[in-house]
Order: structure tokens, then C-alpha cells, then sequence
């Protein structure tokens, strides 16, 4: 048994406290919980391999740093926060078509159960379906059905080329026609920052052909995001107002209020709410925190 | 027949009318899917139409007591689609209907038994494709695809069936219609739709499936390099790898196959070479003559004997064509195969595959090795006489052999044909008690009753609702 599960026990409320930085998302956990911390560190990272081990408690800032070392990176967002905090969160970096979706690049998950078993989901290599998919399950779950102790993800090599470039007179929604695979189209409905990414010929090349849909300039980076993620569909975001960033193609929409929670289907939450049970059946984990 | 039976195919005859078949030649093609397991004798197959069909077949199946099994084009590997127990069949393969395609949006509505090549083949003129492209793509249906999270040689750089999938029609066990996922970008609650992918028809019965499609890359590359031996071939694979190239596809074939190969499409592979490796890299014109060259070179630092580059579109759907019909050029080496699907870490790749030979040998077996080796994903075919007395027991303790190294090299038990019955055995070598027990939470949570499927992927004797259900047929049920 580990250390991090003996921390955890079997009884008892019980949250789990990574960086704080998305603290309120799915509710107020109780106060009469017991706050742990995860075990942090990189346990062993194989660039040639492309995967990464990383425990729980890591910051987000020194896997991105470890990997850096190396020329990779990896889906999750660099925002501050664990790693940990950021795999139940889910949420995807904002420059997610270059980078890859979240849900894909955990491999495997090592978490604390609610009866304080080490339970393990997934395999170490690129490639797997033994099973049922524990990873993807706990991605997202907002520490309600496991505690996270360690991940394996997947990194990827950083391109040789990276630039973003930005337009006041280009059509957003034309961008994809024009360029192959942009690692990030943001619009704040007056102007548009495009992330290029590859083989610097290949920037180039994307760069020029962006020009026959407006004029360019080379920007540092991307626009400073407002707080609030909507998800909206890619069809949707032409009717954004106010003040927003939306990345089109994905759907994404950075606001500074919160989405209304969207109602899910009685099925879903019929489904979500024995999820819950069978996997904490006394509600120890994160309590008055809900993923549905 | 019993009177149970007789009533049970009065209920589905008023839904389906003649579309149910329950003679004994439908109920014995239906035992079996690809893989080399026999389940044992089929129910009635329903040949379902709509998703309103579906639902009111597993409520009958449900009121009689059966479980019922989701079956696609039946091309599964690991037994996954194969009868337990005598369940309803439903088979999906006539809703097969492209609803709806969004090129602004990059998605499509499709139902289940769309043939995988079939909705490539209807995205080309629009400029896409569905990017999971399974060997058997020819064949096999979405609704399997999502059911086994396949995988296919491009799916190296582009991801497997689950990196494609944005939302997932369902009918539950309990005849519940539910859509899982969804169109938006990060759709809320727990992810469902990602849990369900993989779940190999017990989680549910998928109805309709709404896909990302890919725009067709403006170039491609397509390499053939030559070596004297599997291992410099693996070599290369790992050191593209660890030089930060991700291909869009990388497939390696022993001399052996290359040759079966070779004589039966004729495009010129070596049959000289110990092994060949496909390389593929797609893009833009520049960055992928530049990928190119850099995997030539690594190549020939690795020992590659020729490098060649397919010079027209022809020569590269040749080229492909070939590596895809791998599977049907064996039958001119060995009347059977056993083809088996493990995975290792990318740098394990040589390592595992001299030992895959070495057992092969000391089970006094042929084998051939074709593979998705981007990503470190075995694939031994063991050839044999399924004639010869005792073959089998032969092949499967070979098999049995291939599992463990794979597991020992830090590798996992399949990387795309799933658990099904065939690896069922050996969930035990991969996961404790407790990480079993997880998953067979994690299939509650869809199906409390283990109606769906039962009787996969978690080993036998862990689940007591998946051997009730089982036990519940009338014992002299369907002979
Ligand atoms: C020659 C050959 C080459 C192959 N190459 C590859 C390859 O490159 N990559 C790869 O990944 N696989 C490969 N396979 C395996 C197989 O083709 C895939 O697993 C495929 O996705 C199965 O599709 P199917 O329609 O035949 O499904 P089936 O075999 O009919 O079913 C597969 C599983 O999915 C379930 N299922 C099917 N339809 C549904 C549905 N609508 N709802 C819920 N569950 C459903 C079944 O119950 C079963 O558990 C190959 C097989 C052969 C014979």
C-alpha cells in the first residue's frame, strides 16, 4: 500500500488539495473533509518513448519544464495547479489542435480508492485496450470517484517552428480552409491570433497562404483568456458577443461569467449518479463536489 | 425447440417480422466471429433497422430473460461479437445508412453498420476521410469500431477510434435510449462517451455515432525501406521515434510475409529483405519532404539495404494495398492463422519480437510477424494445419508465451482488438483484484444486470450477475 493511500484511509470525508486554481468547479467541498495532498514528482520520463510517469501533487509548471528539457510537451493546460487537479479538471489546453485532447493522452491512472485501495486503469504504452477505461473515466471526474496518485501521459515532440499571427481584417471561419492543421484559431470578435506549428517552410507556406483572406502580423502569443470556459459547438460561435475569445473549429469560449450548467439527460445522470455509488458508496470523496 | 423459444421469437416476429432468423444455418455462422473461439449456439439474430427496433428487441430479449449481443460485421479478433449463453443476436449491419455530414464543423451522423471504408469512400470528394483505418476496413462497421476502439495503421499520428468519436447514441441494457458526448467542445459530466468506446458491446448497444472527419492531407510520402532483419527494422521505428518525427503511419512485415505478400499483389516489395518498413508522412509539400528524408537517413544509419520512395499516387495505394491485404496472403503459407495483439514500449520493439520467433520455434510453429510498429503494436500471426491433432492446445500455449514477454517488456495485453473471451485468461497478469474490480464497477454503472454481452472481458468467476445471466437460459434452449 502506499503512502498516499494510507493518508487517504478508508473512512471519513476526504479532498484532495492540488494548486487551488480551480477550486470552485462542481461545488463547494465540505468543510468537514479532510484536506491530503498527492505525492509529487516525476517518476521517470523516456523522451524516445513519448510517455511521462508524473505523481499527482507535480505542478504543472516543472512536468512542463521536465518535458521542455527534452523538446516535448503535453495536452495539459499550462495554467498553474497539479497535474493531478488539472487530469480531474479536464480541461484541454487552449491550443488543443496542436497539442492533442486530454482524454487521449492519459495512459494510465494510479489512484486511492474510497475504501483506500491502490487501484490502477490503463497500461504505460501509447497503445491499449485491455479493459475497460479507468483513464478516461477519472479524467474529468473531479476527484468524486478515485483520488489521483500518479498518471503516465503522453508528451509530444515540441515543433521546430511555433508563431502565432494576427489579423483585424480576416474572416475567422475561413482559416480552415486555408491552412492545414492550425494549432489554434482565437477570435475575439475583432480580431483573429492564429497558431502556426510545424517544419518552418511549412509555417511559412501557411503564413502566405493566410494572406489571400486578410493582412497579418507577427504576434508573441495568444490572447489573454477571460476566466469562464463555454463549450459550445463550432457551428455556434459565429453569434458570440461581448466580451469572449473563442476558438473556432473547437468550440471553446473563454467569458468572464460561467456557463449555465447545461442539463444532462435523465439517462446520463441515472448512468453518472451508480457511477458515483458503485465507485464511493458513502460519498467520501470530495464531498458536496459533483462532475454531473 | 422449447415453448420459451417459440414465444420469444413470436415477440421479435411482431417487431421484425421475417427480418428475425433463427435456422439453424443463420444460428451456426453466428457462433463465431474472426477470432478462432466457437461460443456455442446463437439465439434468434435480429436484424434490427432502426434504433426504435433495437430498443423494443432488448426489451423483448429482456422480458424473456435473455441477454443479447451487438454484432457488427463480425470481424472481431478477440471473440468479442460470439454468442454466450444462447443471447439474442442483434446485428447492426443493415443500419448503415451516412446521416448527416458537417464539413464546416468537421463532423458526421452515422449509423452503426456503416462499413468503415464506405464512409471514407463517401468523404473523399468532399476533401475528407475517417481517420481510424482498420486492415479490415473493407468489412467492418463503425459500430465495431467504437465497440473495440480499433485502430489501424494511421492511426499513429492521427489517434485511435476514440479520438474521433464526439457523440454516441446508445440503447442500454435495460432499453433506455440515451446519446452520450456531444458536438460542443468539451462536453460536461463524466466522459461517457470516452468510457463506452472499447466497452466491446457491454455497455450497451450503439445506434447511431456522430464522428470527426479529417481533411485529406495536400502531400504525402510513402517509404518502403529494405532490411536484412526484423531487428534493424524495429531499430529504425524506435530511432524516428526518439527523433521527434511522428509518422502518420509506420508498418513493419517480416521477409516471410513480405514474400506471401508480394506474390499476390505484385508491386514490387523485396522478397529478398529480412524485413521491409512502411513509412508514411503527410502534410505540407515542404515539411514532408524534409520528414522524409530524415527517416531515409535514419534508415541507413540503422541498415537499411534500399530505401525507396513510392514516385505516384498508384504506386502508393499498391504499396498499401499489399501491407492491407497481409492477413489474406497467409492462406498461401498455412491453411489457419492465430493472429495475436500485444503491445510494447517502442524501444522493446526488437527485443520482443526475437522472442516472439524463439517461441514460436520451441512450440514447433510458423510464424509471421506484420505490424503496427509506430507504436509498438505486435502483431505474430502463428500459422498453422487446424487439422493436425492437438494443434490448437499448441498454439495457444505459443500464444500464451507471446502474452507474457509482452507483459514482461513493460507492454500490455492488446492494443486494438480488445479482451473479449481471448484475452480474458490473462486480465489477471496485467490488473490486481482491485483494478478488475474497478472495471467491472465501471460496467455496472451502464449495465447493472450484465445483459449486455455478458460473460467478456472480465475474467470468468468475478462477475456473479455476468454468470446468472448466463445460467438463465432454459437448459435445453436452441440444442
Ligand atoms: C483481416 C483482419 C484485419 C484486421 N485489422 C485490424 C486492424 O488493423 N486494427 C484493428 O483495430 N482491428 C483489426 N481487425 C479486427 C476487427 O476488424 C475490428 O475489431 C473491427 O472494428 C470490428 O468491427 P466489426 O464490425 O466486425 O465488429 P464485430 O466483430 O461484429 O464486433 C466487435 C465487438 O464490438 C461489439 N459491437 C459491434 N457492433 C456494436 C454496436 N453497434 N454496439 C455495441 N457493440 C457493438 C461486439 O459485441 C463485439 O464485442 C482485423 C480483423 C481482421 C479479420
Amino acid at each position: 500500500m502506499s503512502d498516499f493511500a494510507k493518508l487517504v484511509g478508508a473512512e471519513g470525508p476526504v479532498t484532495v488539495v492540488g494548486g487551488r486554481t480551480r477550486w470552485h468547479v462542481g461545488g463547494a467541498v465540505h468543510s468537514d473533509a479532510r484536506e491530503v495532498h498527492a505525492p509529487s514528482g516525476v517518476v521517470s520520463y523516456d523522451p524516445a518513448e513519448m510517455t511521462v510517469t508524473v505523481r499527482a501533487g507535480t505542478t504543472t509548471a516543472e512536468l512542463t519544464a521536465t518535458l521542455a528539457g527534452a523538446d516535448q510537451r503535453c495536452a495539459l493546460p499550462e495554467r498553474g495547479g497539479t497535474v493531478g487537479g488539472s487530469v480531474v479538471i479536464g480541461e484541454n489546453h487552449p491550443e488543443v489542435s496542436g497539442r492533442g485532447w486530454l482524454t487521449s493522452s492519459v495512459l494510465q491512472v494510479t489512484y486511492i480508492s474510497a475504501e483506500g485501495k491502490v487501484v490502477r486503469g490503463g497500461g504505460p504504452t501509447v497503445k491499449n485496450v485491455s479493459g475497460f477505461d479507468l483513464p478516461r473515466l477519472i479524467v474529468g471526474s473531479l476527484g468524486t470517484l478515485g483520488l489521483v496518485e500518479e498518471v503516465i501521459l503522453r508528451t509530444n515532440p515540441i515543433p521546430p517552428r511555433s508563431q502565432w499571427v494576427e489579423s483585424h481584417d480576416a474572416d475567422p471561419f475561413t482559416i480552415a480552409s486555408q491552412v492545414l492543421r492550425p494549432s489554434a484559431v482565437l477570435w475575439n470578435g475583432s480580431s483573429t491570433r492564429v497558431l502556426l506549428e510545424g517544419h518552418a517552410p511549412d509555417v511559412a507556406a501557411s503564413l502566405n497562404s493566410l494572406t489571400s483572406i486578410g493582412s497579418w502580423s507577427e504576434v508573441d502569443g495568444s490572447f489573454d483568456l477571460p476566466q469562464y470556459r463555454w463549450s459550445l459547438q463550432p457551428a455556434e460561435l459565429n453569434g458570440c458577443s461581448g466580451t469572449f475569445v473563442a476558438s473556432i473549429g473547437v468550440g471553446t469560449v473563454w467569458r468572464d461569467e460561467p456557463q449555465p450548467r447545461p442539463a444532462l439527460s435523465p439517462s446520463v445522470i441515472e448512468i453518472s449518479t451508480r457511477m458515483k455509488s458503485n465507485f464511493d458508496p458513502t460519498g467520501r470523496l470530495n464531498p458536496g463536489r459533483s462532475a454531473f | 425447440m422449447t415453448t420459451a423459444d417459440d414465444a420469444l421469437l413470436a415477440d421479435l416476429k411482431r417487431v421484425l417480422g421475417d427480418r428475425v432468423r433463427a435456422d439453424s444455418a443463420e444460428r451456426a455462422l453466428l457462433r463465431r466471429d474472426a477470432s478462432v473461439f466457437d461460443g456455442g449456439s446463437a439465439g434468434p439474430t435480429c436484424l434490427c433497422e432502426s434504433t426504435e427496433e433495437v430498443q423494443r428487441v432488448v426489451r423483448i430479449a429482456l422480458a424473456h430473460g435473455r441477454s443479447v449481443v451487438p454484432r457488427g460485421a463480425g470481424t472481431g479478433l478477440a471473440g468479442g461479437a460470439i454468442p454466450l449463453g444462447a443471447p439474442v443476436i442483434i446485428s447492426l449491419s443493415r443500419m448503415n445508412r451516412i446521416l448527416e455530414v458537417d464539413t464546416d464543423s468537421r463532423n458526421a451522423w452515422v449509423e452503426p453498420g456503416v462499413v468503415n471504408l464506405d464512409l471514407t469512400k463517401h468523404l473523399t470528394p468532399l476533401g475528407y476521410h475517417f481517420a481510424p483505418d482498420p486492415s479490415s476496413q473493407q468489412v467492418c462497421t463503425i459500430g465495431g469500431n467504437v465497440g473495440n476502439n480499433s485502430g489501424g495503421p494511421h492511426c499513429l499520428a492521427y489517434g485511435v477510434t476514440n479520438a474521433h468519436i464526439l457523440a454516441i447514441e446508445v440503447v442500454l441494457a435495460d432499453g433506455e435510449i440515451v446519446t452520450l458526448g456531444g458536438l460542443d467542445a468539451e462536453p460536461s459530466g463524466y466522459d461517457l462517451r470516452g468510457v463506452f468506446i472499447g466497452g466491446e458491446g457491454m455497455l450497451g448497444i450503439t445506434t447511431k455515432v456522430a464522428v470527426r472527419i479529417t481533411p485529406n492531407p495536400p502531400a504525402v510520402r510513402t517509404l518502403l525501406l529494405s532490411f536484412d532483419t526484423p531487428r534493424d527494422a524495429a531499430a529504425t521505428v524506435s530511432a524516428v521515434i526518439a527523433a521527434g518525427i511522428v509518422p502518420a503511419a509506420m508498418e513493419v512485415m517480416d521477409q516471410r510475409i513480405t514474400i506471401a505478400v508480394e506474390n499476390y499483389v505484385n508491386v514490387g516489395y523485396p522478397r529478398d529483405a529480412g524485413a521491409v518498413l512502411l513509412a508514411e508522412v503527410d502534410g505540407l509539400p515542404d515539411g514532408v519532404d524534409i520528414d522524409a528524408q530524415r527517416i531515409s537517413d535514419i534508415g541507413r544509419e540503422h541498415g537499411a539495404t534500399d530505401v525507396r520512395q513510392a514516385a505516384s499516387d498508384e504506386e502508393r495505394m499498391l504499396l498499401w494495398k499489399g501491407r492491407k491485404t497481409a492477413f489474406g496472403a497467409v492462406a498461401q503459407i498455412a491453411p489457419n492463422y492465430y493472429l495475436h495483439d500485444t503491445v510494447v514500449p517502442r524501444s522493446k520493439l526488437a527485443d520482443t519480437l526475437e522472442e516472439v520467433y524463439r517461441i514460436a520455434e520451441e512450440h514447433d510453429l510458423a510464424v509471421v510477424n506484420v505490424f503496427h510498429a509506430g507504436d509498438g503494436n505486435l502483431h505474430p500471426l502463428l500459422l498453422f494445419d487446424g487439422q493436425e491433432p492437438g494443434i490448437y492446445d499448441r498454439v495457444h500455449a505459443a500464444g500464451a508465451k507471446i502474452v507474457e514477454a509482452s507483459l514482461a517488456a513493460g507492454g500490455v495485453l492488446s492494443g486494438e482488438h480488445g479482451i473479449g473471451v481471448e484475452k480474458q485468461p490473462y486480465m489477471h497478469q496485467m490488473f490486481s483484484e482491485d483494478d478488475l474490480d474497478h472495471q467491472e464497477r465501471l460496467r455496472h454503472a451502464f449495465d447493472p444486470a450484465c445483459r449486455s454481452n455478458p460473460g467478456k472481458v472480465i475474467p470468468v468467476g468475478h462477475s456473479c450477475a455476468d454468470i446468472q445471466s448466463l445460467r438463465n437460459v432454459p437448459e435445453e434452449v436452441w440444442g
